[in-house]
């Protein structure tokens, strides 16, 4: 079998880090090759959403190594992560209740200098996401939950991202939202953007993913195939609610 | 043999935010010892009709009862201490106080007996370890264990879950699942907002469906789940 290195994207390798004197995660260690989805699961207070945080620069990292599309990027600032085209959509639907749609395309793409790559970029979105133009000035806090994940997700891809990072998009969600989520981002991979996906749901984001990894108290215990992990008795019992 | 009186009555209640109407003519009953399931797509108000319940927000018009007495217009506290406990979906805890703190606010009677009950609710949702620990340094999903301890700290007869699944580990939801048969059988009456069908289903006696803030299915788990309706508009089938 061919190691992971092959084709990498984005290579975590022993990552410390954690808020303040804190320390959640104890060298963790995890990778992303082009074409796929990586599921990251595990208990509550397993540190997932904090590897997301510390590998785009919102914490501090202590130890260890983030290198992205070949290139030592640990401890970068926030902005220069983006720019270097790492996308993170954080968890809970982080939208302006008074913006619209349009507005908030355009906050995404702000690292876009050129007003012609801006256009592309948004024609794009609204291929991808035909709703989204009929209601782009439709103000956030008049649209549904689901509607709002989706502007979060779109928002996140304007920068026509190498990597996209995701923390629960499925969350508050009704079931008929987390199937057009899931499917979007799918349909978002074959596009050739590779995602990072933290869900609870995860069940569900095994199914979808190429492969996972599954962390406890800030270390890695598990991973394999999406597949893999689904059958793996001890992870049903312990992660998937038997 | 009599009729059991309703723990909770909704009768016909309208709540409009401006031209909107969040709910529009409700009316349903609870019966107590019940777990009755709120299902519904993302904005068919079911957060609001938890908000008018527990006296956030005051109805249009309409009224709500509680064991009989009405309720309705009633301010928060009060209608906590008549036995009406909530979460929330988007989570309310002190970030400042320890998690031990967060849960001894809530307490009644005898401090002993409070801390001891906190340190029970907290080895349940898992969170003993950290007792200590502001509670600003959980994580998301720990913070909703939190408040879902808090709730069940306040002992109340009827509680509200603004979905307590949501963000949960698996394993870790079907432990919380097991704890809310526990006091249901106790005598404990619970509404549970979740879109996490597998939750409906397996936990819940009844539903109620909302959509555009009316009621427009209500039965046992597998009548709502064939409600032609619901599949098209909330199940995406």
């Amino acid at each position: 079998m061919m190691g992971r290195e092959d084709q990498e994207i984005l290579a975590i390798d022993g990552l410390v880090s954690g808020y303040g004197k804190m320390e959640i995660l104890h060298g963790v260690s995890l990778s992303v090759r082009i074409g796929e989805i990586i599921a990251l699961i595990g208990p509550n207070g397993a540190g997932k959403s904090t590897v997301l945080k510390a590998s785009t620069g919102l914490l501090r990292v202590t130890s260890g190594k983030v290198t992205f599309q070949g290139e030592d990027i640990t401890n970068h600032l926030p902005h220069q992560v983006v720019e270097k085209g790492l996308s993170f959509n954080p968890q809970g639907r982080v939208i302006f209740p008074d913006m619209n749609v349009q507005e908030h395309l355009d906050m995404g793409a702000w690292i876009l200098k050129d007003r012609l790559k801006k256009d592309e970029s948004l024609d794009r979105i609204y291929r991808l996401f035909p709703w989204l133009m009929e209601k782009r000035k439709r103000k956030a806090k008049q649209m549904s939950g689901g509607e709002q994940q989706m502007l979060s997700l779109a928002r996140a891809l304007m920068i026509q991202p190498k990597l996209l990072l995701l923390d629960e998009p499925s969350l508050g969600l009704s079931p008929k939202w987390v199937k057009t989520v899931f499917e979007k981002i799918i349909e978002i991979k074959e596009t050739g953007i590779p995602c990072l996906i933290v869900e609870q749901k995860a069940a569900m984001v095994l199914e979808y993913s190429d492969y996972g990894y599954v962390l406890e108290m800030g270390n890695n215990r598990y991973e394999g195939g999406g597949q893999e992990l689904l059958n793996n008795p001890d992870v049903r019992r312990l992660y998937l609610g038997g | 043999m009599a009729r059991v009186e309703s723990i909770l009555r909704i009768e016909d209640v309208v709540k409009k935010f401006g031209e909107v109407a969040a709910l529009d003519h409700c009316s349903f009953n609870i019966e107590p010892g019940s777990i009755t399931g709120l299902i519904g797509p993302n904005g068919a108000g079911k957060t609001t009709l938890f908000n008018l319940i527990t006296g956030v927000l005051r109805p249009d018009s309409g009224h709500i009862y509680f064991k009989g007495e009405e309720i309705t217009g009633k301010k928060p506290h009060e209608i906590a201490r008549k036995g009406v406990g909530r979460t929330y979906q988007i989570i309310r805890i002190f970030p400042k106080m320890t998690l031990l703190e967060n849960l001894i606010v809530v307490g009644k009677g005898k401090e002993k007996r409070v801390i001891e009950r906190a340190m029970e609710l907290l080895s349940l949702v898992k969170l003993a370890e950290k007792k200590d620990d502001n509670a600003s340094e959980l994580s998301f999903g720990q913070q909703k264990l939190l408040s879902l301890a808090q709730v069940l700290m306040l002992d109340a007869e009827l509680v509200l879950l603004d979905e307590p699944a949501a963000g949960i580990n698996p394993t870790l939801q079907n432990e919380l699942m097991a704890l809310i048969h526990q006091l249901n059988r106790e005598g404990k009456t619970f509404i549970i907002v979740e879109h996490d069908m597998n939750v409906i289903m397996g936990h819940c006696g009844s539903a109620i469906a909302l959509n555009y803030g009316q009621k427009i299915a209500e039965g046992t788990c597998s009548e709502i789940q064939n409600d032609e309706c619901l599949l098209e508009h909330y199940f995406g089938r």
